[in-house]
């Protein structure tokens, strides 16, 4: 024992622990992220189970469970549960009863003792409704205008029948009124800033006022036709709905039009759940959000990230390689560029959020409300580009991650061996010449290596978007069928700031959890993959260039 | 021959352009370098041009005499202007209202007030600035209520006829009606009058000349149907008290009453229920032998500011004590004036005032900082009559008489003062003197709180926690791997670090808001037990390492202890966990937290700063890990040969020999991982409860800088001081990153200079 204690071999296993625990930290994380989001879109069964509540009548719940915990008894005696046992601990399951509209709560701990037998009957119907969330209970009649078409068994393959239909519908009237009317509502609005754009410079004039009351005249008359077809659609879709009956033994009415997607989680096989799976999955990406973003998809989240990275890394990736290029190349190795060489290493450091305020304060305020004064003048006091938007957020994040660009590339620079230049200065060619022919093309995986870097540190970045641009909900996208299609003005969202927002702003954070461990495994995916690319794409720049060091 | 030559000008040409190409190439680089350097650059100097105005003082144009005519229309009793501080406005003891153009002095209009047949002003009183509403109380026990008006016209200018000429016409209005209200059932005149004003109520209080302290109370209801507003009277007298009257203030909630009498004392009356006012107390609010020459109540009806003929000036509210019972407190004094205090002005929207005395000066005071913020002389007369304008953007003062002085104020930003920002401040209705971040709030009577403090604190205790369970991790594990693991292992940590260091950071916090704090919350005894246990367990299981025979061990090789100690880790939590509940049951009634905050009397909040701590350190681990790392593993191999080479095992050479050359890069590497930690924004927004409390407990939350400038930026008003202070509190995390990161990047260069030259 004492030989072993003078080894010094516990403080070697006390370091190692360290390095284990930091090891089992970062793949917890990743775990845990993947294995609940990656939960969420398997079909979870509905069960139903009899519950004594406080005053002691037996209920009957419907609902998912979605979590059991272990707690003390005493907890749940604090709670008010009357609990005769004997046993210091307890379970509690969650349940998510859905029906919100009906009940007013959606998710509940039950204490376990007070709680009877699960049982998981086929004929449970799960609805994903338009809003209000989700609706359980047993499926009992398919009706058309009032008058019921499918009863008792044959009812889930008339409904399923005609959830299509109505679905189809829907999608029609969403086309038409985002699309459609959404392109006339853009061309009313140039309209407006064109008659006031004249107006401001004077020129205003009766003719020019009569051309813009024609056009105008011509975009109502194309509104009200659209107008007609919605209203068509909507009637249309209002003609069935099903009858189901919830746990308490009322009878609900739920029309079609209400409802986004239904199975029977109960009755589905293996293959099933997983088509249902993918089926989820792939709305989940492609999808606008629901119910003030808790539920549905985050396709414009997705969007708005890539849309965000694209424009900042065509603003990073020039600027930052000029810069490195001008500092290993050009100018002149001494105290001075050397003090400058730190301070950039050292912008990396600075917290994101000071480049937010930067960006908020210089971006948006100086430079988006000259902008404006010069060139919107006619849209104020309503800001263009005053206020923040998706142009201001890459901008700054170009500025948060041009010293990683930076970086990399003066660090791909170094490693290009002097015999290199040498030979091709020796062999004639210019300084501007050996660079772009020979040295860049070298150290060109080291500017991707920093342009992932950066574009995996903008993709997670949230603090400074907060300032510049990110919203929960924006209307429309940055890029749309609208000329002139790219409207860098516009507000964005960011799957960041939703994982953000969802997980901590949102009315119900329990409805929404799933789909938040959702957004965050993606992101993960993303900025995991992104690094490592980067890593081996790094590894294999520094053994090539060390080949070439004998040379 | 000339055939050549051509060749050998094609040749040139060819090179010229070349060379121009070439020259080109490095000016494009050499500006868009430079132009990237400067603009980074640009961030400093940004945020400090932000930053600087709250710290340049408070600046006053020259005083502009604007003289009034002989008669004057008697002597002045008020002075204000209108909202832009274009027309000032003067009211008289004789009733007369003058408005003056304060750019040229210009008279523009004079009017008297309708005075009833047979009666005369003998008292004047003005309501809160806010309000407007002043009184003039007459010799037959009633009052009558004005106001200012300015009426806004446009009319087009004759020479130009793109422009609108702009003209303001001020007159006076009745808002009770021109008939006055009775305040003196009996008629008597009124000495004293306090008064306020507002759509439904008004409240006034007068000392009569038959020494008597009347309230009346007066409820204008207009009938829902008609529109008609009838106007309902109640009038009481108030209990009496000893000494001379000399001044009575009614606050704008119409709650309150303070009468100063007695030279020396204040009177504090409840008067919310008008039909039983209420005497509360009775407080001596100078010392013996000293006078109270002039009071006034601040803006938003909680403060009493009081003057005395020593020149002393003191802040004095109410505050409330345990058993729910308000006292008049003394708060706070001020910079004393030179002479004696003979009035004093209130600003109309924030916690400032104007106070002028008999040497001729005049002072801006702040309240919540504590401020003297401008001085100035008038001359050697004593200052008689003081005014802001609406936005404290003017003053007006009366000295001799014959003229009116008027200059122009910038004073922006006087909530700001090294008091106000670091010390305890005693702030309107709080017990006592706190520290307090609230830039904002519903109401408008509001006064800021601005005290970077505990912002500043909830920064370092975040930090603090972050480092606790970063640096053994971090430093041992970069011990570990730079200098004792296999380098196949290394294959798999060094990327692991890598990943853990990108993993953006709103998903910790995410984590550990949603799912850790509430994990935590349920399993405190044994997430604590884990903790504690976890040491121990490498150690054991190092002991029972060494037991194992020779030939199993060789088997593994050495390199792989981290690898082997993964299982342990995880069964070891799995059992604190296991066995944390039971122990909850034994030692803690089966619920720490309730324990902790029920017999301990500790706050217990579920996002606390352990789970800051937890989710913080993950992030910093990376950092220090890397740098440290880099700094254990570039030692140079020359020197552990050796020192194994002469016998040592090899944890003496890596603690004596390998840590002694690497520290300063170990140091270096918490540096730069404190940097991290003092900016880290999205964790602290999520896993914290984001309130801005002191205490250090590991159990509470707190607010950082970062998470505050996150949360409040997108909604300060651009320009305002909370604007500017959150700018501030960016331009601090921004200077203090960046001097902790060049510190460690020097500390850096110098040990890699070193390691070079051994």
């Amino acid at each position: 024992m004492r030989n072993w204690y003078k080894s010094g071999e516990p403080w070697v296993w006390t370091t190692a622990g360290a390095v284990a625990l930091s090891l089992i930290m970062v793949y917890a994380v990743v775990w845990l992220t993947a294995a609940r989001g990656l939960t969420h879109f398997w079909p979870k069964p509905v069960a139903e189970v009899t519950y004594q509540d406080r005053s002691g009548t037996r209920v009957r719940l419907i609902g998912e469970v979605r979590e059991k915990e272990e707690v003390s008894v005493v907890r749940l005696r604090e709670q008010g549960y009357d609990i005769e046992s004997e046993d210091v601990f307890s379970s509690r399951y969650l349940l998510k009863l859905g029906n919100k509209d009906l009940t007013g709560v959606d998710f509940r701990w039950y204490p376990a003792p007070m709680l009877g037998e699960f049982v998981y009957p086929e004929d449970v119907l799960a609805i994903e409704r338009r809003e209000w969330g989700n609706f359980y209970g047993h499926l009992k009649q398919v009706k058309e205008n009032g008058e019921v078409v499918a009863e008792g068994a044959a009812a889930w393959a008339e409904a399923e029948k005609r959830l299509a239909r109505s679905n189809a519908l829907f999608r029609q009237a969403l086309r038409i009124e985002k699309v459609d009317i959404g392109k006339i509502n853009y061309a009313l609005e140039k309209i407006r800033l064109n008659e006031r754009k004249l107006e401001l410079t004077d020129k205003l004039t009766d003719a020019a006022k009569a051309e813009f009351a024609r056009e105008r005249e011509a975009r109502e008359a194309d509104y009200l036709v659209l107008q007609g077809r919605l209203d068509k659609i909507r009637s249309d879709i209002e003609r069935d709905s099903v009858t189901v009956e919830t746990s308490d033994g009322q009878m609900v009415d739920i029309p079609f039009a209400k409802i986004a997607d239904m199975y029977m989680p109960n009755a589905m096989s293996v293959w099933q759940k997983m088509g249902f799976y993918v089926h989820k999955f792939w709305e989940f990406v492609t999808d606008d959000p629901r119910e003030a973003n808790t539920e549905g998809g985050i396709f414009p989240a997705i969007f708005g990230t890539v849309m965000m990275v694209l424009l900042m890394s065509v603003m990073v990736t020039p600027l930052g390689i000029m810069a490195a290029v001008y500092m290993r190349e050009y100018a002149k190795q001494g105290p001075m560029i050397r003090a400058i060489r730190i301070s950039v290493n050292n912008l990396a450091g600075v917290p994101s959020i000071v480049y937010g305020v930067f960006g908020l304060g210089f971006f948006v305020y100086v430079l988006g409300g000259s902008i404006d004064e010069l060139f919107f003048a006619e849209a104020l006091p309503a800001p263009t580009f005053g206020s923040p938007g998706i142009l201001w957020a890459s901008l700054t994040l170009a500025i948060l991650t041009l010293p990683v660009v930076i970086v990399a590339t003066e660090e791909g620079l170094s490693r290009v061996p002097r015999t290199i230049r040498e030979g091709s200065l020796a062999l004639g060619a210019t300084k501007a010449e050996t660079l772009w022919r020979t040295v860049l093309p070298m150290a060109s995986p080291a500017m991707m290596t920093g342009l992932i870097l950066a574009v995996a540190r903008a993709a997670g970045e949230v603090a400074p978007l907060m300032l510049v641009g990110v919203v929960k909900l924006a209307p429309s996208l940055p890029l749309d069928g609208n000329f002139p299609f790219l409207h860098l003005e516009r507000k964005f969202m960011h799957l960041g700031f939703h994982i953000y927002d969802v997980g901590f702003q949102s009315p119900n954070v329990e409805a929404a959890r799933p789909l938040v461990y959702a957004t965050a495994l993606l992101l993960v995916i993303i900025i995991v993959v992104l690094n490592l690319f980067a890593i081996r794409l790094r590894n294999r720049l520094r053994e090539r260039l060390r080949g070439l060091e004998g040379v | 021959m000339e055939k050549i030559e051509s060749n050998i000008s094609k040749v040139g040409g060819y090179t010229g352009q070349r060379m121009a190409k070439d020259k080109l190439f490095k000016h494009v680089m050499t500006f868009g370098g430079l132009s990237v350097i400067i603009a980074i650059s640009l961030i400093f100097f940004y945020l400090a041009s932000v930053v600087v105005p709250i710290f340049t003082p408070a600046h006053m144009d020259e005083l502009q005499q604007i003289s009034l005519p002989k008669n004057g229309g008697g002597a002045t009793v008020h002075l204000t202007s209108e909202e832009q501080a274009e027309i000032g406005v003067r009211m008289t003891d004789h009733g007369s209202v003058s408005f003056f153009d304060l750019r040229d002095g210009r008279l523009m209009a004079e009017e008297n007030v309708a005075l009833p047949e047979g009666s005369e002003i003998r008292s004047f009183a003005a309501g809160d600035p806010s309000q407007q509403a002043v009184a003039y109380g007459l010799s037959d026990g009633r009052m009558l209520i004005l106001e200012q008006e300015f009426k806004v016209t446009f009319q087009q200018d004759p020479d130009d006829s793109e422009k609108d000429i702009r003209t303001i016409t001020p007159s006076i209005a009745y808002p009770a009606g021109s008939e006055p209200l009775v305040v003196d059932e009996s008629g008597k005149g009124l000495a004293l009058l306090a008064v306020q004003h507002n759509q439904e109520n008004t409240t006034a209080v007068a000392l009569t000349e038959d020494n008597r302290l009347v309230l009346a109370a007066f409820e204008s209801t207009s009938n829902m149907i008609t529109g008609e507003v009838s106007t309902e009277r109640f009038g009481i007298d108030l209990p009496m008290i000893e000494g001379e009257i000399s001044q009575v203030l009614l606050e704008v909630k119409q709650r309150d009453l303070y009468v100063v009498h007695g030279g020396r004392y204040v009177t504090h009356y409840d008067v919310m229920d008008k039909q039983s006012p209420r005497l509360v107390q009775t407080v001596a609010v100078v010392p013996e032998g000293e006078r109270v020459t002039a009071a006034t109540i601040l803006s938003g009806g909680f403060s009493l500011i009081i003057g005395t003929d020593k020149g002393n000036v003191a802040q004095w509210f109410q505050v409330r004590d345990d058993d729910n019972n308000n006292h008049l407190t003394h708060i706070r004094s001020f910079k004393p004036m030179a002479g004696q205090v003979t009035t004093i002005a209130p600003e109309h929207f924030r916690k400032g005032f104007l106070a002028g005395d008999d040497k001729g000066n005049v002072s801006i005071y702040y309240a919540t900082s504590q401020r003297l913020v401008l001085k100035r002389s008038t001359g050697s007369e004593p200052v008689r009559v003081v005014g802001f304008s609406p936005r404290a953007n003017a003053i007006l003062v009366e000295s001799t008489g014959d003229a009116i002085q008027t200059a122009r104020v910038d004073n922006d930003y006087p909530e700001i003062s090294f008091s106000a920002l670091w010390q305890k401040v005693w702030y309107e209705s709080y017990q006592e003197p706190e520290y307090n971040w609230q830039s904002s709030a519903a109401t408008s009577d509001f006064e800021p709180k601005f005290s970077v403090a505990p912002l500043t604190f909830g920064t370092l205790k975040a930090a603090f926690y972050a480092m606790l369970v970063a640096i053994p991790l971090a430093v041992l594990g970069a011990i570990f791997a730079a200098y004792f693991m296999s380098p196949r292992m290394r294959t798999v940590v060094k990327p692991s670090i890598e990943i853990m260091e990108a993993l953006p950071t709103v998903i910790l916090g995410f984590l550990a808001g949603l799912w850790l704090a509430p994990y935590v919350d349920n399993n405190l005894a044994g997430i604590l037990v884990a903790i504690f246990l976890l040491p121990f367990s490498f150690v054991i299981t190092s002991y029972l390492w060494s037991l194992l025979p020779h030939h199993l061990k060789s088997r593994v090789g050495t390199g792989w202890e981290a690898a082997l100690l993964l299982p342990v880790i995880v069964v070891v939590i799995g059992l604190a966990i296991q066995i944390g509940h039971p122990i909850e049951a034994a030692l803690f009634g089966g619920n720490m937290p309730h324990w902790l905050s029920n017999e301990l009397g500790w706050t217990y909040e579920q996002r606390n700063s352990l789970v800051v701590g937890i989710a913080m350190g993950f992030a910093v681990i990376p950092t220090i890990f890397s740098i440290a790392e880099d700094a254990v593993f570039s030692v140079p191999k020359h020197l552990t040969s050796g020192s194994l080479a002469l016998g040592a095992t090899p944890w003496q050479t890596l603690f004596n020999v390998v840590l002694l050359t690497a520290s300063p890069g170990i140091f270096s590497a918490i540096m730069v991982g404190m940097g991290r930690a003092v900016g880290e924004t999205m964790i602290v927004l999520m896993a914290t409860g984001n309130t801005a409390v002191m205490d250090l407990s590991i159990f509470t939350g707190f607010r950082t800088l970062s998470a505050n400038i996150g949360v409040e930026m997108p909604e300060a008003a651009v320009g305002t001081t909370h604007y500017r202070l959150l700018f501030f509190s960016a331009l601090v995390l921004f200077l203090f990153t960046f001097l902790v990161n060049t510190l460690a990047e020097l500390v850096r260069q110098r040990l890699r200079e070193k390691y070079s030259s051994l």
